[in-house]
This record gives structure tokens, C-alpha cells and sequence, in this order.
């Protein structure tokens, strides 16, 4: 069913499809529609889950790993301030290889206090051991929660996944969504069943400590895993764009009019939107310009993006976030998949920190400044 | 120490593996009870956050790792922590 809505209310409508039977929920600007959205769900008999009221995020987090330890699917969502809050227990849901899924309304970092949009949040929770999805629109908003479930589940990954949609510009903005049947989303993501869970009748232990001579192999047991979901993300965006019609370049990232391009600008989130109309008039301008999405930030598509960007004259990175001291975690990361492998030059933008407007003008001026090969502030 | 099993998660299927790993080794002073002053409160056996101290008020030097706990719970000053001479 098509419908105009909002689309934190399109985040929410996809978590409800998926049938999450406990959510801790603690509201942060500007995630606060989708936890409302939920609550509503669930009073109004829509949704059969159990609605944890917490302290903090730091709590929401911690009952998230309690409830999904005993085998039960599991929601929540956050902000900002409460994303760093969360900090310390994301790695201990990821090193339990605990499935949760958290959508996160992207919002800069105090201080100076900025409710608004950037990526500094979830870019700071990069190393937490989370997969971290990327949304264009409302509408991947909703299948990218989905298909978050069905890979953060698949017993070759077990681990949770963040799907970052960036808040107040998309979060609190109205699209035609088309909202899959219910049919159809228990098809694609069957009942939950946990690899392994807390059972009176069959006991186990869960996060004991590990000695050195453990530690390192658990990790790169995690490592392999994060790797697994390489595949298993394209796997469930070829599944998704099977049964329901429509899918997001190979699940990792999208081009857009790359074909015989030469120069492209890569970027995450809502900055995608507005590129592909700066494509678009660049185009008509006869200019050979492209655009790389890049929806899947961990796992990291590597080899992708060595794919995409051959034969590539320059690439612009747009980065909402910045490493303080150093550059855009964004143009650091395709920079080092580049290196030794690829003559195209890579050119870092800050731009868009604490819900400053990227305009097309602002990437007009990336594709200005593509061959730098630096990074350029864009204010 | 052995080698663990690299488990999804680290977790552990056999149930009651704590009790292989002593860890009374980490123990600097041990709780010794005058039984003349023992009243058999039990606030010992209560408070012992090892269960290291039976019903009997036995102390298993196995688990205690020497907290004083017990000491400092004792309402007649019955349990003394004296030095372990390794």
C-alpha cells in the first residue's frame, strides 16, 4: 500500500513488520518519532511486543541484551548523546554475537549542543562491532530495517546492525511509501530463532572473561563474521528485490550514472539525494560525472569499491562527520581501499556538520575541487 | 591455564565450569575463626559473596580470595584475616 508519511513513521512501520517482541525504548532528539510511533503501535494492539521503559540509553541498551539473550528478537533506537551513552555496551551485544537491530536518527555530538543533523554519532560507533546501513530515503528506511534483521540473524554473521538515517533531514520527512504487506515480510523474515540462548532447562554461560591466550581468536572470530555479512548483505538485498521489487544497487553500495563517467562524489545518507540532482544537471552540462552510494559502512565494501571507481579520473568523498586533527573517516577509508591498487585521486569535503545544509552548490563545489586530492572544509 | 573453546560469543555449555578455575590463588589474607568466639550467626556464611563459607562455617580456601567480608560482618570480632606465608 502507497501512502505519504513520515519517515520515522516508515522506520517505525518497518520494525513492526518485523515482529520484535521486546523494545527498550528511551527517546532523543531526533529519534523520538520512531520510539513514539512504536509505543503507539503496541497500545493500539498493532504490535505484540513488550515496551521497556529505562533510566537512560545506557540502560536501553543493556535490556536489549538481556531480552535478546533469552532468545528474543529485539529492537531499539537512538540519538547522539545517546549513542556515545550506549558506547561500552555496543561492544559487549556485538562480542555476544547478540543480533540486535537499532536505528539510529544521525545528530552531531555536543559541544557545542547541536540537536541537528551529522554523522559524528554513528561514525564515532564505528569500531564498536556493529554493522552500520546507510538510508537514502524513507522508503529504504523501512526495508533496510527489514533486511537488518534477516542479516544480523543469519548464523554465519550474528551481529547486531545499526540502520543510520539522518535525523530531521529525513527523520522528520514526508514521501510517498509503499508499506509492504505483512504476508509478505513473514516470508522474507521468518521467526526468530536464536543460535543460542539462556534456557532454565539446558544452561548456559554467556560473556565469561577470556584469557590472552582467547581474546585474540574471539575477536578475529567477530572480524570474520563482519566479513561474512559482505555476502550475506547482498544476498538479502537480491532476496529483498526479488519478492518485494525493489533493492539498492548490490545491497553495499549504488552507482548512479557512473557507466562512462570520470568523475564521481561518494557519499552516505541524505547527501545521496541531493547528488544524484547535481548528476543529473551536471550531465545535461555534457560533463562525465557519476555518483557511488555508500549505504553498507561496516562491513566495508573494499573490493566494490576498487570495482566501481576503476578507470575513474577523481572521486569526491563527502564527509558529515570529521576525525579531528586528521580528515573524514569516509575519505580515509576509501582512500586506504584505493591505495596501491588505483591512479584515481581521492578528495575529501567536510560538509553538513551539525545540520549545516549541503546544497547542490555544495556539491557543485566537490566536483570543482575533485582533482585536490586534500581535504577541503565546505562551509 | 587451558585453552578455551572458541565459541560463538564465548559462551560455555558445560554448566558449573566456575568451579574449575580456583581462584582461592588470588587470596592475600585468609579468615580465621576463633571457634570459642563464634556465636553461629551465620552473617558469615550470609554475606560471603563466594559462597566460600559452609553451613558448617568451614571456609573453602579454594574460592576464598580473602575479601574480609566475613571478618567485618562478625557482630563478636570472631574471624581474624591473617597473612597466607607462601
Amino acid at each position: 500500500m502507497r501512502k505519504i508519511i513520515e519517515a520515522s513513521t516508515a522506520a517505525a512501520i518497518g520494525v513492526k513488520l518485523s515482529r520484535p517482541q521486546v523494545i527498550p525504548m528511551y527517546p532523543i532528539t531526533p529519534q523520538t518519532h520512531i520510539v513514539e510511533r512504536l509505543a503507539e503501535f503496541i497500545n493500539d494492539g498493532e504490535l505484540d511486543a513488550d515496551m521497556i521503559h529505562v533510566e537512560s540509553e545506557h540502560s536501553a541498551i543493556s535490556a536489549a541484551i538481556g531480552s535478546q539473550a533469552t532468545g528474543v528478537r529485539t529492537f531499539t533506537a537512538t540519538a547522539s548523546q545517546g549513542l556515545a551513552l550506549m558506547h561500552e555496551i555496543l561492544h559487549i551485544v556485538s562480542g555476544m554475537r547478540l543480533p540486535v537491530v537499532m536505528e539510529v536518527a544521525n545528530r552531531a555530538l555536543s559541544a557545542p549542543i547541536s540537536i541537528w543533523n551529522d554523522h559524528q554519532d554513528s561514525i564515532s560507533a564505528r569500531d564498536t562491532g556493529w554493522i552500520q546501513l546507510y538510508v537514502e530515503s524513507a522508503q529504504e528506511a523501512l526495508d533496510t530495517v527489514i533486511q537488518a534483521f534477516k542479516i544480523a540473524e543469519d548464523k554465519n554473521v550474528l551481529l547486531p546492525a545499526m540502520v543510520c538515517l539522518d535525523g530531521f533531514t529525513l527523520t522528520h520527512v514526508f514521501e510517498p511509501v509503499d508499506v509492504p504487506s505483512q504476508v509478505n515480510v513473514d516470508k522474507f523474515l521468518p521467526k526468530y530463532k536464536p543460535a543460542f540462548c539462556l534456557d532454565t532447562k539446558k544452561p548456559i554461560t554467556m560473556g565469561p572473561i577470556a584469557y590472552p591466550n582467547s581474546f585474540m581468536e574471539f575477536k578475529g572470530a567477530e572480524h570474520l563474521a563482519m566479513k561474512n555479512a559482505l555476502k550475506v548483505i547482498k544476498e538479502t538485498n537480491t532476496q529483498f528485490k526479488n519478492q518485494f521489487g525493489r533493492g539498492y544497487g548490490d545491497g553495499l553500495i549504488e552507482t548512479y550514472r557512473l557507466k562512462d563517467a570520470k568523475y564521481a562524489v561518494v557519499c552516505m545518507g541524505t547527501i545521496v539525494g541531493t547528488s544524484r540532482v547535481v548528476v543529473d544537471k551536471l550531465r545535461k552540462q555534457g560533463k562525465k560525472v557519476g555518483l557511488i552510494k555508500l549505504k553498507s559502512f561496516r562491513p566495508f565494501p573494499i573490493e566494490e569499491i576498487l570495482k566501481v571507481t576503476k578507470g575513474l579520473k577523481a572521486i569526491a568523498v563527502a564527509d558529515r562527520n570529521i576525525s579531528l586533527g586528521q580528515e573524514g573517516a569516509l575519505f580515509s577509508e576509501i582512500r586506504s581501499a584505493l591505495y596501491g591498487k588505483s591512479k584515481t585521486i581521492v578528495s575529501g569535503f567536510i560538509a553538513g556538520l551539525g545540520g549545516r545544509d549541503v546544497k547542490e552548490e555544495t556539491i557543485e563545489k566537490m566536483f570543482d575541487k575533485i582533482n585536490n586530492g586534500g581535504t577541503i572544509w565546505l562551509k | 591455564m587451558t585453552k578455551l573453546k572458541i565459541s560463538c560469543g564465548g559462551i560455555i555449555e558445560d554448566v558449573g565450569s566456575t568451579k574449575a578455575n580456583k581462584t582461592g590463588g588470588w587470596r592475600t589474607f585468609k579468615p580465621v575463626r576463633d571457634v570459642k568466639k563464634c556465636i553461629k550467626c551465620m552473617k558469615c556464611w550470609m554475606f560471603c559473596p563466594d559462597h566460600s563459607i559452609d553451613k558448617n562455617i568451614e571456609v573453602n580456601l579454594d574460592y576464598c580470595k580473602g575479601c574480609g567480608i566475613c571478618a567485618e560482618r562478625c557482630p563478636v570480632k570472631a574471624i581474624d584475616m591473617v597473612k597466607e606465608e607462601k
